[in-house]
């Protein structure tokens, strides 16, 4: 079997668009899913009881459930109970849910693997549970939060790949589209790995510049 | 309750079980304006458990707590019975009872000013920029106008525990609580942080120490306590209970010190 060049010359400008796509979808889905993951995980910490018993439920129905089906839920499902997006906002909202459970459960780790006497400390001189988690616990857990959340980040941004099935035009389904007219699986495939894999491997190298950013306590 | 108001401190029946193990039965203590109260006892004599439970950073059992005539942990309901404080109440009953770590437990993202400021900002909602004026008066009180800005994992023990005494300290508290200041510390460094806190009692803070040190105790104290298996065994000035002590188990503890002043076997 040989490799075809030729297809794979003309294929890169028109996989440039999809991989723009890719990088638009992951970023506003991570950021959704970091504000809504990190809101959750301190949810899950506070004192409240419902408001744990709504986060633990949550991250349950994430984990308990495939990506795939979630996607469908959101495109399918919610127009029937009138509430409709196009197809790019149905995925960046079904990952962005789906990661941020994840993220919640990373946040919640990071969170209580603080030392406990930070906790008596804060609470020796009368800060209450809110402000222990907000000006004590937090500051110090996000260093360590770092490397976990970048896995779900990374995960997240493969699996925008899933959003091919509700047609969204991104990297993946840019690449299908040109196997459906020319047949040449084996070398877009082989492109569609490598393009992902630079995505992946920039984001895990930002990832390490901000975690040697961040100061050692 | 004109009887617990004579008093900064008040202490009563306080008892505390973990599981089965009964780690305080039933201690009375009372504490007066300005004194200082030394509490020895070898490791296991439930006198850490005691200070602890002062502040409810370990509830009690049995007993109450009261500060400067305050019940601390529990309210009063609107019928007069008692209930357990909600956290927000007991938060801000904490507030009045400074607490010294024998591990410091500063808040290691934050400078030394800042460490101290941040009570004076989040919990007594004053003004960044007088928080850091006063936070740093209070540091340069221990001796550490030089380090206002250091992160405490650039500070020695002895430093990071006077920055501890600092924060426990801006807060304005009626009493100080010490629980074990100088264990963790290099035998170097003691000396420094027994002075900031000997200064501090000098200058008429109302405290309770629980330490190993015992010419420490012995030159700081108004009153000594000695504990054993959950109980308060004798109680007296120092020169009663390091001269004469009456009990037994007082004696037998005291002889695993050598009285010149240091330490000569572990208390256990």
């Amino acid at each position: 079997m040989s490799i075809d060049w030729n297809i794979i010359e003309s294929s890169i400008p028109l996989l440039a668009r999809g991989t723009l796509v890719t990088l638009q979808i992951s970023l506003a889905a991570g950021v959704l899913a970091c504000i809504l993951g990190f809101a959750l995980g301190l949810a899950a910490l506070s004192h409240v009881r419902i408001l744990r018993a709504f986060v633990a439920a949550y991250v349950d129905f994430v984990r308990g459930t495939p990506l795939l089906i979630q996607i469908f839920l959101v495109f399918f499902a919610l127009p029937i109970i009138g509430i409709r997006f196009d197809e790019i906002w149905a995925g960046i909202i079904a990952l962005a849910f789906n990661t941020s459970g994840y993220i919640a459960e990373t946040v919640r780790g990071g969170v209580g693997s603080v030392e406990r006497g930070q906790t008596e400390a804060a609470k020796s001189i009368g800060m209450t549970h809110p402000q222990i988690l907000a000006y004590i616990l937090l500051p110090q857990a996000l260093r360590p939060i770092i490397p976990p959340l970048t896995n779900e980040l990374i995960s997240m941004t493969k699996n925008t790949s899933l959003l091919s099935v509700i047609s969204v035009y991104e990297l993946t389904r840019a690449g299908q589209a040109i196997i459906s007219v020319h047949f040449v699986p084996f070398e877009i495939y082989l492109l569609l790995a490598l393009y992902y894999y630079a995505i992946i491997k920039s984001l895990s190298w930002l990832s390490r510049r901000l975690e040697a950013r961040m100061p050692v306590l | 309750m004109p009887e617990t108001t004579k008093h900064i401190l008040s202490v009563r029946g306080l008892a505390k079980s973990f599981g089965a193990k009964r780690v305080l039965r039933g201690v009375d203590l009372d504490v007066a304006k300005g004194e200082t109260v030394v509490i020895i006892g070898a490791s296991g004599s439930g006198k850490t458990t005691l200070l602890r439970c002062v502040n409810f950073l370990e509830y009690p059992s049995e007993g109450t707590i009261d500060v400067d005539g305050q019940p601390v942990g529990r309210v009063k309901a609107a019928d007069g019975s008692w209930r357990t404080a909600s956290e927000r109440a007991l938060a801000s009953q904490r507030r009045s009872i400074g607490f010294v770590f024998q591990r410091f437990n500063l808040f290691p993202h934050l400078s030394a000013l800042e460490n101290v400021a941040i009570g004076l900002r989040k919990v007594r909602g004053m003004p960044a920029r007088e928080a850091r004026e006063k936070a740093a008066e209070n540091l340069r009180a221990v001796f550490l106008g030089e380090h206002l800005d250091k992160k405490p994992s650039q500070l020695s023990g002895g430093q990071q525990q006077r920055v501890a005494i600092a924060r426990a300290i801006a807060m304005d508290p009626t009493i100080i609580l010490f629980d074990e200041p100088t264990s963790a510390l290099d035998p170097e460094l003691v000396r420094e942080v027994l002075d900031a806190i000997q200064a501090l009692a000098a200058s008429g803070m109302t405290s309770v120490i629980v330490t190993h040190e015992m010419s420490f105790a012995r030159d700081v104290a108004d009153r000594v306590i000695y504990m054993d298996d959950g109980a308060i065994v004798e109680a007296g000035p120092p020169s009663e209970i390091f001269g004469a002590p009456r009990e037994p188990r007082t004696r037998r503890f005291l002889e695993h010190f050598n009285m010149s002043g240091r330490r000569a076997v572990d208390a256990k």
